[in-house]
């Protein structure tokens, strides 16, 4: 397998780059794996590649009923960040920010991961105290976090409306280590590693069904075959209740689409990533220039990639509500994905009913910037058979005995998280 | 006039002359002009700068599809980057600037990125900038980042005004090409409610670029005959210079209309919209969108002067410019020889046709030399182009000089619109072309998206499409005949795909904006990004501003080739919003600056503001938060007082904007019983009772008090954050949960002007007022009842309860009276010393009594983490939360509850917000005792005090802790107390 | 169909005047029923890609409780009534 490294792009240069060699294999499937990870986005790649290159469990299919990489983690807003509040979720997201920090480096693929800051705007004193206890809990933890005046802001973000606000901003929570991935990247550079370690990963693979043996999983059925293996990993976010569903699962989740925008590529406008606190809006600039941004969930399950018009034009309007210059900006496209939108609004990984089928899905719409950290826990599950030490509060059995994870406080009704 | 612009154009008013700036460089043009057709008879070949190599470009087309004539035109607010000059319309004054190029477009620093071509192929950036590690961020990052983009967008504020509108019709044709408008014609003639709509100035779409006859007219005519009798046609609506840019689920479709984006600054009326946005609402649509015409991938396939056969024609008829003196024409296809005809005929010398079919087009005349089975491989010119290089079949080459090349490599049905909605198109070997899909929903392609080529073809399509469309809405319809005669010119394409040119010299575009080659695509097949939304993603073709309108097709078509399969089964990317990019001023429209959300004013704002008060936003209300007196600066000094003269005499307090709703019915006490945990059945008629109300999951969702007004008629009030979904939870459980129990609800918010006053004095103003006996044994804390008042001319409502801890009424009147009522109390309260108050001392009231507030109800808390767990109900059936409430994490001893909170050291100060900790504990996460929810100076204490949710709760009491602000770089001593700060027995209260 | 709504009192309205709470779950629990029924009903659901019933309010218009059943993967709408009749939140 071929190392990126300067000199190989010099000798491809020269030789016209006709000797660069796929950066993964094409398999077909075996008939038995130790493990199979359904699903080849982010997560279930993330998976494999932890598992294969820490854990030394290597004999690992992912099923990918599409291209590799073609659910969530190739339709977000490319946002990472570790600024959460309970302490179920703080040290994971933390865990998950440091595997960023280090992964280009890891992985010898550049998914070129940008430390350019996010901050959170606050408009009203509740919304500050909130943010005062978000941030100090995040010290808590050794997170980084910054209370921002609107002094400080102005000299940051002189392009938000502080003059005609209908509601004025007070000040922000900064993160300076959050910032941006090239999600794309991120998907490639985990099945790139992955496959160096020796996982198949098997596109165009569709599992149709999963076979069981009274308690326990023995295999699946798929597109290509029927294939045994002794561990399978759902990593199927967007559609974890039609897989669970095969084992008779019922999830404690919706499923719910989610919009976001490019906007046409401009000259440098805004050089962090920023949320707005009296609306729906996200937004950073990527490195070719567009503007990626997005809001709310359309509020209706969907199983469809794709929004609704009222949606754009709320995402619009908060856009604008915060940064007047965007007038004249120009949106140059939408595309929608499928969230796993939990009860609670935090990620479920666990062990099922099922012996030998482990969960991981429920991300809601917060999925991307968790990708490395989900990968290794999950694989530390699969392998151990034990949460890792950073993911064990995200149990199945948590809502039936009372042990939430609403970081909103909305209670038990998906689309409000 | 430059020797570019020659006879003709019917687009153009030669005797409306219009002067305008290309980088700063005086130009002119006439009315009817693009920008691109104006640069083009000024003679400016180079109008922009290719993203990664900055090459200089041309114009390729003429329309929405352009990748590479991007300009800044306007300045200030009025500036709009990245607009394609072939779109934009001449107005007098206009400005337009190139982008992506320093010094200047002619002269650009950037295409150095040329020379380093080799390392800059598809996905460089994967493989590279990761050596030493610390450099990506520090280096290779931010350089990448300063090279993004290609306009600049400023920060002035836009002048412009927008709006945003619904229409609806029986059918929307969308596109005003021969097939739209014989569509509309066909339905408009049958009554039925149309909307025709097109991107364009003008109707016409092709015919517009039609030099010759349709039938037996000239092409002018018979497009102004059809457009008078539709401009005729009452109900036919006609929306030029309107995009339709997405399809919505149930036909509603996205439209974007430039109302005034034609005109100059001076003609702009500031009252009418720039942009109107329009929900198009239609029973049926005819897709009459038209096909985009197809470049050819070959080597130099983007030296300025390489031009889109069909924009070539459209240049040379609508608006007489000529394209160079010595053109060749590159085509596989038959169609495209119209613009050899069509040059030829205004005495433009065509060098050469070259066409890769080995079947000469029969049907061309011309004088034009004919090269059957040859290719371009290579173009020349350093500007602009000079020669082109041609490979014969016999492997010949051949250099002819030309200084302007057409090309049509096909053409591409623009099925965008009937593909947002998740369909895919359909391969059609035929065409060479994706065609649209079948779909069953209300839409009908007519015309060149569905492969029907020439004018009367595309009329024959069009009114045959309406008529069945029409038959299925129940409209009779005759489809109309615009030929005039039976005459057919059916053309028959004869295409043979050609993707690219394998004999291909240097760089052969694919995506001209993101300097995509061919090259490109194949490294990503060989890399293993073979699948086309990989390739897509690897190389970012088809990702530029034009969203691969002259790209995706030629990569689909490269990648099958490689892999030897159909171009149907490579399949295309998701056709998704935008068609073309709109601005978020249109998608905006009125509801920007302060009218981004309306505002709410209570009834009683008119009087807050006659006394003076700062108001705050509280969700959409404005609420008065303190009422400055002469000489108090500073926001503590007047909450101090307020709170005092509470505590002392007597205060006023807006309280209008808690949610109120009336419920009546036989059951409504039933009703009320099963959605508060505590017990209601059996609150007696005149009394008011705090009531908390769960979620289902258990948790505390608001609190707020119920009163008895009559038997089956209660008056409930929740917090102003929630008014408007308590009302919503208790309508979900009235019709759903419960819908046999007779019980009716209304919000009565904007009904009542509601107040409160507090303080020893309270009674000593309000009897000036109230005619009733408002003593301690006539109205005890809590009763509630209708009083009369001012000597039986008014009733309102007087409630005994109390948010602040004091001796407190709360007066309802209807919401019109609610200003006189108040001003009534402050002359009634004068002698009294009443004073208004405002939230703030509101908030350090209810703080120093220990009076939770959304502050505390966060949606995690139980009623009893706030120290209310004796108020849930063990004796009921059946109430909201009930059982859920119960679970073992709900009732976990180490929750946090509530406590009150003080510093040590009377002198010290902390933040809300902060955590505790355990003193000598290590900082930690784990070591996490809990945080502060509210906190304030009290004035009556004289030092800060706040409440917080610790562990141990209530059992701590007394305990000293750290409170915690790492933000702000701070640990205070502090020590756990009881929340009740003021008056813990309640005598106040029941004075 | 999720742009616009047929709301059995109003009429086609467009999704901008309807809230969405979500699916319609299991019928709330009979008083006295068990922790697990109250969990399924609160926490677990079908979420199917295909038909599914949910609940929609109409609070910009006659402020009833809908329940629409609509396909999740193309949005179609095949019914929408009024929920007070259909007694699918339970009879506690």
């Amino acid at each position: 397998m071929m190392r990126y490294s300067a000199l190989s792009l010099l000798g491809n240069a020269f030789s016209k780059n006709k000797n660069w060699k796929p950066a993964w294999r094409n398999p077909d499937p075996k008939p038995h794996y130790d493990v199979i990870i359904i699903g080849g986005g982010g997560h279930g790649l993330a998976t494999a590649y932890y598992l294969s290159k820490v854990f030394g469990v290597r004999n690992v299919a992912v099923l990918e009923k599409g291209y590799l990489g073609s659910g969530n983690i190739g339709r977000n807003t490319t946002i990472i960040r570790s600024n959460y509040l309970l302490q179920g979720n703080n040290p994971f997201y933390e865990f998950s920010m440091k595997l960023w920090e280090g992964l280009e480096q890891d992985f010898n693929f550049n998914a070129m991961v940008s430390q350019r800051g996010v901050i959170n705007l606050f408009h009203s004193d509740a919304q500050r105290d909130a943010y005062t206890r978000r941030g100090n809990a995040m010290r808590l933890h050794g997170v980084d976090a910054d209370l921002l005046g609107r002094d400080q802001l102005r000299e940051k973000l002189p392009f938000l409306d502080y003059e005609n606000a209908r509601f004025p901003i007070m000040g922000g929570l900064m993160q300076k280590r959050g910032g941006t991935v090239r999600h794309d990247a991120v998907a490639w550079g985990f099945a790139r590693g992955a496959d160096q370690h020796g996982v198949d990963i098997i596109q165009n693979c569709e599992v149709t069904a999963i076979d069981r043996e009274g308690d326990q999983v023995t295999g699946v059925q798929t597109t290509r075959g029927a294939i045994k293996c002794n561990k399978i990993g759902m990593a199927v976010a967007g559609n974890s209740s039609h897989v669970a569903g095969m084992v008779d699962m019922r999830l404690p989740i919706e499923s719910h689409a989610l919009q976001a925008f490019v906007s046409e590529g401009l000259k440098p406008f805004i050089d962090t990533v920023v949320t707005f606190g009296a609306g729906h809006f996200y937004v950073s600039q990527s490195d070719k220039g567009g503007l990626v941004f997005g809001g709310d969930i359309e509020g209706y399950n969907s199983y469809a990639q794709r929004g609704n018009l009222a949606c754009v034009e709320h995402v619009a309007e908060a856009g604008m509500a915060m940064i007047p210059a965007l007038s004249r900006v120009r949106i140059l496209r939408s595309w929608g994905g499928i969230m796993d939108m939990s009860m609670d609004g935090t990620p479920i990984m666990d062990r099922t009913h099922l012996g030998n089928l482990y969960f991981n899905g429920g991300w809601c719409y917060g999925g991307f910037k968790a990708t490395p950290a989900s990968g290794y826990c999950f694989a530390h599950l699969l392998a151990k058979d034990e949460p890792h030490e950073t993911a064990t509060e995200f149990r199945m059995d948590r809502f039936a005995r009372g042990y939430l994870l609403d970081e909103k406080g909305v209670g038990a009704q998906a689309n409000l998280h | 006039m430059t020797s570019f612009r020659i006879e003709g154009g019917t687009l153009i008013d030669r005797n409306d002359v219009r002067s305008f700036t290309f980088n700063g460089t005086k130009l002119s043009g006439f009315a009817g002009d693009t920008v691109a057709s104006a640069l083009l008879a000024n003679g400016k070949q180079v109008v922009g700068r290719s993203f990664k190599y900055h090459r200089p470009r041309g114009i390729l087309s003429a329309g929405a599809a352009e990748p590479n004539a991007l300009l800044t035109i306007g300045r200030d607010g009025r500036r709009d980057p990245n607009t394609r000059a072939t779109i934009a319309e001449l107005f007098d004054g206009l400005e337009a600037r190139s982008q992506n190029c320093w010094p200047n477009v002619d002269f650009d620093v950037g295409a150095v990125n040329g020379l380093l071509g080799p390392f800059l192929g598809a996905g460089f950036y994967y493989k590279t900038f990761m050596w030493p590690a610390a450099f990506w961020e520090k280096v290779y990052e931010p350089i990448i980042r300063k090279a993004a983009g290609l306009g600049r967008a400023g920060y002035d504020p836009d002048p412009a005004y927008y709006e945003k509108c619904w229409a609806h019709c029986d059918v929307l044709v969308i596109g005003a090409g021969p097939s739209g408008l014989a569509a509309a014609l066909t339905a408009g003639r049958s009554g039925a409610r149309v909307i025709i709509a097109d991107e364009g100035g003008q109707l016409g779409g092709g015919i517009l670029a039609e030099g010759g006859m349709i039938g037996d007219k000239p092409a002018d005519a018979t497009l102004a005959d059809i457009v008078g009798e539709l401009h005729a046609l009452p109900n036919v609506e006609i929306k030029t210079r309107t995009t339709i840019f997405g399809a919505y689920d149930d036909q509603v479709f996205g439209a974007v209309e430039r109302v005034q984006k034609h005109l100059p600054e001076s003609a702009i009326n500031p009252d009418r919209a720039m942009e109107r946005l329009w929900r198009i609402v239609a029973k049926h649509t005819i897709l009459a969108t038209g096909a985009e015409e197809r470049p050819i991938v070959f080597g130099g396939n983007d030296r300025p002067g390489v031009m889109m056969a069909g924009a070539m024609r459209t240049y040379l008829n609508a608006f007489g410019v000529a394209p160079g003196k010595r053109v060749a024409l590159f085509a596989n296809n038959n169609q495209a020889y119209q613009t050899a005809i069509d040059l030829e005929a205004r005495g433009i010398e065509v060098a050469a046709i070259i066409d890769p079919r080995t079947c000469p087009n029969t049907r061309y005349q011309g004088k034009a030399r004919h090269i059957a089975g040859a290719m371009v491989r290579d173009t020349d010119g350093r500007k602009g182009i000079k020669s082109i290089t041609v490979r014969h079949d016999d492997g010949r080459d051949e250099v002819i000089n030309v200084d302007a090349l057409a090309v049509s490599g096909g053409y591409s049905p623009i099925v965008h619109l009937a593909c947002h909605r998740g369909a895919k198109p359909v391969w059609s070997d035929q065409h060479a072309g994706f065609m649209p899909p079948e779909t069953s929903d209300g839409m009908t392609p007519a015309g060149a998206v569905a492969g029907n080529v020439g004018i009367a073809s595309c009329f024959d399509a069009g009114a045959k499409a309406a008529v069945a469309a029409l038959d299925a809405l129940g409209f009779s319809a005759q489809p109309a005949n615009l030929l005039g005669s039976d005459k057919s010119d059916d053309i028959r394409q004869d295409i043979v795909a050609l993707w690219s040119v394998p004999s291909s010299m240097g760089k052969a575009f694919v995506d001209y904006q993101n300097d995509v080659t061919a090259g490109d695509i194949n490294l990503a097949m060989r890399e293993g990004y073979d699948h086309v939304e990989l390739a897509k993603r690897y190389t970012t073709n088809g990702m530029a501003t034009d969203q691969g309108k002259t790209s995706n097709v030629n990569a689909i078509g490269i990648l099958a080739e490689n892999k030897g399969v159909s171009p149907g089964e490579i399949g295309t990317t998701t056709f998704r919003p935008f068609y073309t990019p709109v601005s978020f001023g249109a998608l905006v429209g009125a509801s920007k600056g302060f009218e981004f959300q309306p505002v709410r004013k209570s009834p009683l704002h008119g009087w807050a503001v006659r006394n003076g008060a700062k108001f705050v936003e509280t969700g959409l209300w404005y609420r008065s938060s303190w009422f400055p007196k002469d000489g108090e600066t500073f926001w503590r000094d007047s909450v101090d007082r307020e709170v005092l003269n509470v505590r002392s005499n007597v205060g006023i307090c807006d309280v209008s904007t808690l949610g109120k709703i009336e419920i009546f019915g036989a059951d409504a006490a039933e009703f009320l019983n099963r959605v508060y945990c505590n017990a209601f059945l059996k609150l007696p008629v005149g009394k008011a009772r705090y009531g908390i109300m769960l979620r289902e999951d258990g948790l505390v969702y608001d609190d707020g008090t119920t009163s008895c007004l009559a038997e089956n008629h209660y008056f409930m009030t929740t917090t102003t954050a929630l008014a408007a979904g308590v009302l919503t939870h208790l309508e979900f459980c009235a019709q759903v949960l419960w819908p046999d129990l007779d019980v009716r609800m209304a919000s009565a918010t904007d009904q009542w002007a509601q107040m409160a006053i507090a303080g020893p004095k309270t009674r000593d103003v309000l009897s000036q007022i109230i005619d009733d006996d408002i003593s301690n044994e006539a109205f005890p804390f809590l009763a509630a009842r209708e009083v009369s008042m001012f000597g039986g001319r008014l009733k309102g409502r007087l409630f005994r309860i109390s948010f602040s801890g004091e001796l407190a009424f709360e007066i309802a009147v209807p919401a019109g009276y609610g200003e006189s009522v108040a001003d009534a109390i402050m002359a009634a309260g004068k002698e009294h010393g009443i004073a208004p108050y405002g939230t703030e001392a509101l908030g350090v009231m209810r703080i120093e009594k220990g009076h939770v507030t959304h502050a505390e109800i966060n949606g995690t808390v139980t009623p009893a983490d706030l120290g209310m767990g004796r108020m849930v109900s063990v004796k009921k059936d059946d109430f909201i939360g009930q059982v859920m409430n119960l679970r073992e994490g709900l009732v976990d001893p180490s929750r946090p509850a509530l406590v009150g909170i003080k510093p040590k050291s009377p002198s010290d100060k902390f933040a809300t917000g902060s955590h505790i900790l355990n003193v000598g504990d290590e900082v930690s996460l784990e070591n996490d005792q809990g945080y502060v929810t509210s906190m304030c100076h009290s004035p009556n204490l004289g030092h800060a005090i706040g409440l917080a949710l610790v562990k141990g709760g209530p059992e701590r009491y007394g305990e000293e802790v750290v409170i915690w602000n790492g933000l702000a770089g701070s640990a205070v001593a502090g020590i756990i107390c009881n929340p009740a700060f003021v008056d813990p027995e309640n005598e106040k209260l029941h004075a | 169909m999720s742009s616009l709504v047929k709301c059995p009192h109003c009429g086609l309205r467009p999704r901008e005047e309807f809230a969405i709470r979500g699916e319609v779950a299991t019928p709330r629990p009979k008083a006295g029923a068990d922790e697990s029924a109250w969990f399924d009903h609160v926490y677990l659901r079908d979420n199917p890609r295909g038909e599914h019933r949910e609940y929609w309010h109409h609070a910009g218009g006659c402020r009833r409780w809908l329940v629409l059943s609509r396909n999740t993967v193309t949005h179609d709408i095949s019914d929408v009534v009024d929920a007070s009749t259909l007694k699918v939140g339970g009879d506690a």
